[in-house]
């Protein structure tokens, strides 16, 4: 949004406004710097051997590598899986994650009941379940997902259940005292106030089911980034690591700006 | 007779061992009445406003509740910052399922009486935290309640503010002819609002002292600047055993 020139305002405003936007670009140049620096020194010493790119890769051999794997038409194929994987397992975690969260506030015995159970899987790195998942799920795509819904799922539940717990209490008292059940609390109250938390825990989800996905496809995967990853390594094609890490943070930083933008919107249209 | 504690004792109970909070409790409120009672903090001014609207069961003793429904007014104002200050008004229709066309006119009506009326469709952050009090009281008299239970409800404010406010909400209860029962520490708040004082003592709470006040036609303001008030202050303070 662009501001209507002003020039009612004083001098001193001017040079406070005009600091602030030299600030701003300051920020951005460095930024930018720093990837043209490490991009370029990058491929400067893989180029003249102080590197050696067999190793390291080199940025011209990524750029190689994608270009190969576009017009083979597998990078798209390998994308569209991790991609899916991802969003599913995501879906669900958050989903399922807000649903469980629910129950367990709404009925405080059973939240007690299972408080150590939520600890320990919390606790529990998730990769050591690995090899029962493959027994028990095949080594397609459900393993994958559902290695995704068991890293992120957790934190999902924990995060809302925090989240509800955390609620005014006095907003809840002035409800108890109109007559409101424990429905009436969750719609008119416990959800709405949780908002910034549910945000919070799209956040934390997307980075976790991420986590998640390419997890799953280093134990078990015909296909993805996280194959072709652990493939590369294995067959010593560091270009083919390199380029598959490099769209996964694409993707990654892609799927983050997602949620960000959500929850810009969210918090706009609720006058927050 | 619109309220009336017969005998009430309550005790709280806690793993580390039990609380008498309220003693042998014996007051009315009568309908139209505004009551005000005052005690020194922590002695359980507000679990008697939670006997009262039926929140807590005493743990002996009876609480007659002449009919009518009661509304309750906090602390703090409590408004959802979700929701503009007309939603917020309506909240207590929602909850009561009372939701209809003529009562969500009734609260309009109420909410423009009492100068809402441009700020009906604003949010609550932008009100000042006087006319956030004021619209706190037109949600609770939305949903048209005999008795008003009101639980120190300017101490959040700052002491101008308190002033002005406190002379709002009497007029507003006043003019529209509620039940009021108001806990507070602030004995010149006590002595201004009421129409009767009742002193209580420190935990288990009891109650010391009753008082009519009939001085200074019934406005805060004219109570205030009565020649009265001082002596008043000074017989409740040192009931409070101040």
């Amino acid at each position: 949004m662009k501001h209507a020139k002003n020039n009612n305002y004083s001098v001193q405003h001017a040079l406070y406004l005009k600091k602030i936007r030299r600030n701003k670009i300051t920020v951005h140049i460095v930024r930018a710097a720093i990837l043209v620096a490490i991009i370029g020194l990058w491929e400067l010493f893989a180029q003249v051997g102080v590197f050696d790119p067999f190793i390291t890769s080199s940025p011209s051999r990524v750029a190689t590598t994608i270009a190969d794997l576009a017009g083979a038409g597998t990078l798209f194929y390998h994308i569209g899986i991790t991609l899916m994987e991802t969003i599913v397992g995501f879906v669900i975690a958050v989903v399922a994650g807000y649903l469980i969260a629910v129950l367990l506030w709404l009925n405080d015995g059973v939240r007690r009941i299972f408080e150590p159970y939520i600890v320990v899987l919390n606790a529990l790195p998730k990769i050591a379940l690995g090899p029962l998942i493959i027994i028990w799920m095949g080594t397609g795509y459900t393993a994958i997902i559902f290695m995704t819904v068991l890293v992120s799922i957790i934190v999902c539940i924990m995060n809302m259940l925090a989240g509800f717990v955390a609620v005014d209490r006095t907003k809840q008292l002035l409800l108890r005292s109109m007559g409101a059940g424990k429905g009436a609390m969750l719609l008119k109250l416990i959800i709405p106030a949780s908002l910034p938390a549910f945000m919070n825990t799209l956040k934390v989800a997307v980075g976790l089911a991420w986590i998640g996905s390419i997890m799953g496809e280093y134990i078990v995967s015909r296909a993805g980034l996280g194959y072709l990853i652990v493939y590369g390594g294995q067959v010593f094609r560091l270009d083919l690591v390199m380029a598959a890490t490099f769209i996964l943070c694409l993707l990654a930083g892609g799927m983050y700006a997602v949620v960000a933008v959500v929850e810009r919107v969210v918090v706009k249209r609720r006058g927050g | 007779m619109s309220l009336k504690f017969i005998d009430v004792s309550y005790t709280y109970h806690t793993l580390s061992g039990e609380t008498l909070a309220v003693e042998n409790l014996n007051f009315s409120v009568e309908e139209g009445q505004f009551v005000c009672v005052i005690g020194p903090s922590g002695c359980g001014k507000s679990t008697i406003l939670s006997l009262a609207a039926g929140l807590i069961a005493p743990s002996s003793g009876k609480v007659e509740r002449g009919g009518g429904q009661f509304g309750y007014m906090l602390q703090t104002d409590a408004l959802f910052p979700w929701r503009t200050v007309e939603e917020n008004i309506f909240l207590p229709l929602e909850i009561k399922k009372k939701n209809t066309p003529a009562m969500r006119k009734n609260a309009i009506a109420l909410a423009e009486k009492y100068g809402l009326k441009d700020f009906l469709k604003k949010s609550p952050s932008q009100l000042s935290g006087g006319m956030r009090q004021r619209v706190a009281l037109i949600r609770t008299l939305a949903a048209q309640p005999e008795t008003l239970l009101l639980d120190e409800p300017f101490s959040a404010l700052d002491y101008q503010t308190r002033l002005a406010v406190c002379d709002d909400v009497h007029d507003i209860i006043k003019s529209e002819k509620k039940t009021a029962l108001l806990v507070t520490h602030d004995i010149s708040e006590a002595i201004a609002l009421s129409d009767k004082v009742i002193v209580l003592s420190s935990r288990p709470a009891r109650v010391v002292g009753e008082h009519e006040i009939d001085f200074g036609e019934g406005s805060p303001k004219k109570r205030r600047n009565s020649g009265n008030f001082a002596a008043m202050f000074e017989v409740l303070r040192r009931e409070l055993g101040l």
